[in-house]
């Protein structure tokens, strides 16, 4: 599975008045890898996790925020 | 013609009375990228769009519907029973002066829905492509707002929508692939 | 007067959302995927479950849908339960 977040580094100016978020990251979700959704994909075990979910395929969940970086404020 | 079923898609639960998270949240109300845009849009390209890919618009634009009952129970309970000090205090003194707490269909800074929010080309692939751009943008704002607010379980309810956005999102884009498919030929997986 | 709404009401109702959201999954899915055999046994085996669910909800805590497709007791009861954004 591709990964739901990228990063980069954007440049940070000697006079830039706020504090510089030295990382910064976007959300590249699954619908963007899948151009077809294939038959038969795995589906959640029960329909109570499928709705926590908000999708019926685990392979189409996408975490919010980042479970990596947990959040887009950090430095 | 439409039948209406007395429960929300999802169990929406705020924490809360947050009158703040309602002003923000209201742009998925009336806003340029909510829900009621989104209903509105794709309900009405579905007449004009190639047979194959009505129902992905029928459907989606149904479930639109239901994202903004949600929405809007969201916003009632955040600011049910607020005080209009409290109101005053998140921002809302101006909606309140003209609407008390009945919800009303604009975006967060107050700017009313307008219908050159959503687009209707009749080209079925800008159509589509407007759709999946649509979907992104909603994704965003989902985001957003769960940057700004710190109601767990309003952030919940948020998730699951945002969530939405992507299987929308891949449908409008499995619309397009059926509508550039060579005529006659059969699809294989 | 102050409708009371008992504790099952909740558990049952997310019980109902859950095979209905299933059913809304399904039906994106084989509106782009009208050959898939298994995902269409599928769609119609919850569609009957949900179905059932229905019944059994509509006994315990009243009518879910207006128009005619619920049934009303006497007096009409149709909008005796609670709206969804209430609860």
């Amino acid at each position: 599975m591709s990964s739901q977040y990228k990063y980069w580094k954007p440049f940070v100016g000697p006079f830039d008045p706020c504090k510089p978020i030295r990382v910064k990251s976007y959300a590249t979700p699954p619908q963007l890898y899948i151009t077809f959704q294939p038959v038969g994909l795995q589906q959640f075990e029960t329909p109570h996790q499928a709705l926590m979910h908000g999708t019926l395929w685990p392979q189409l969940y996408s975490p919010y925020p980042d479970p990596i970086k947990g959040g887009t404020s950090s430095a | 013609m439409y039948y209406y079923e007395k429960k929300l898609q999802y169990p929406v639960r705020v924490s809360t009375c947050n009158p703040m998270l309602a002003k923000f949240l209201i742009e998925q109300y009336g806003g340029a990228d909510g829900e009621l845009a989104a209903a509105l849009r794709y309900m009405n390209q579905r007449y004009t769009i190639p047979d194959k890919v009505i129902g992905v618009l029928n459907d989606i634009a149904t479930e639109e519907l239901s994202h903004l009952e949600m929405i809007a129970t969201m916003v009632y309970k955040l600011t049910k029973d607020a005080t209009p000090e409290q109101m005053k205090a998140a921002g809302l003194g101006d909606h309140y002066v003209n609407h008390d707490r009945a919800l009303f269909y604009h975006n967060a800074s107050g700017v009313p829905w307008t219908a050159s929010y959503i687009q209707a080309k009749g080209d079925p692939i800008a159509d589509l492509y407007e759709d999946i751009a649509a979907e992104e943008k909603a994704r965003a704002t989902y985001q957003w707002i769960i940057d700004l607010s710190d109601d767990p379980d309003l952030n919940d309810g948020l998730k699951f929508l945002r969530e939405r956005e992507i299987v929308h999102s891949l449908r409008f884009r499995e619309a397009v692939e059926i509508l550039k498919e060579e005529q006659g030929k059969k699809r294989f997986f | 007067m102050p409708k009371q709404i008992p504790p099952e009401y909740y558990q049952c109702l997310e019980e109902l959302q859950a095979i209905d959201f299933v059913l809304v999954e399904l039906n994106l899915y084989l509106n782009t995927h009208p050959h898939d055999f298994e995902a269409i046994k599928q769609f119609n085996e919850t569609a009957q479950r949900s179905m059932q669910l229905k019944v059994e909800f509509e006994k315990r805590f009243g009518p879910l849908m207006h128009f005619g497709r619920s049934y009303s007791n006497y007096p009409w009861n149709i909008d005796d339960s609670p709206w969804p954004w209430q609860v």
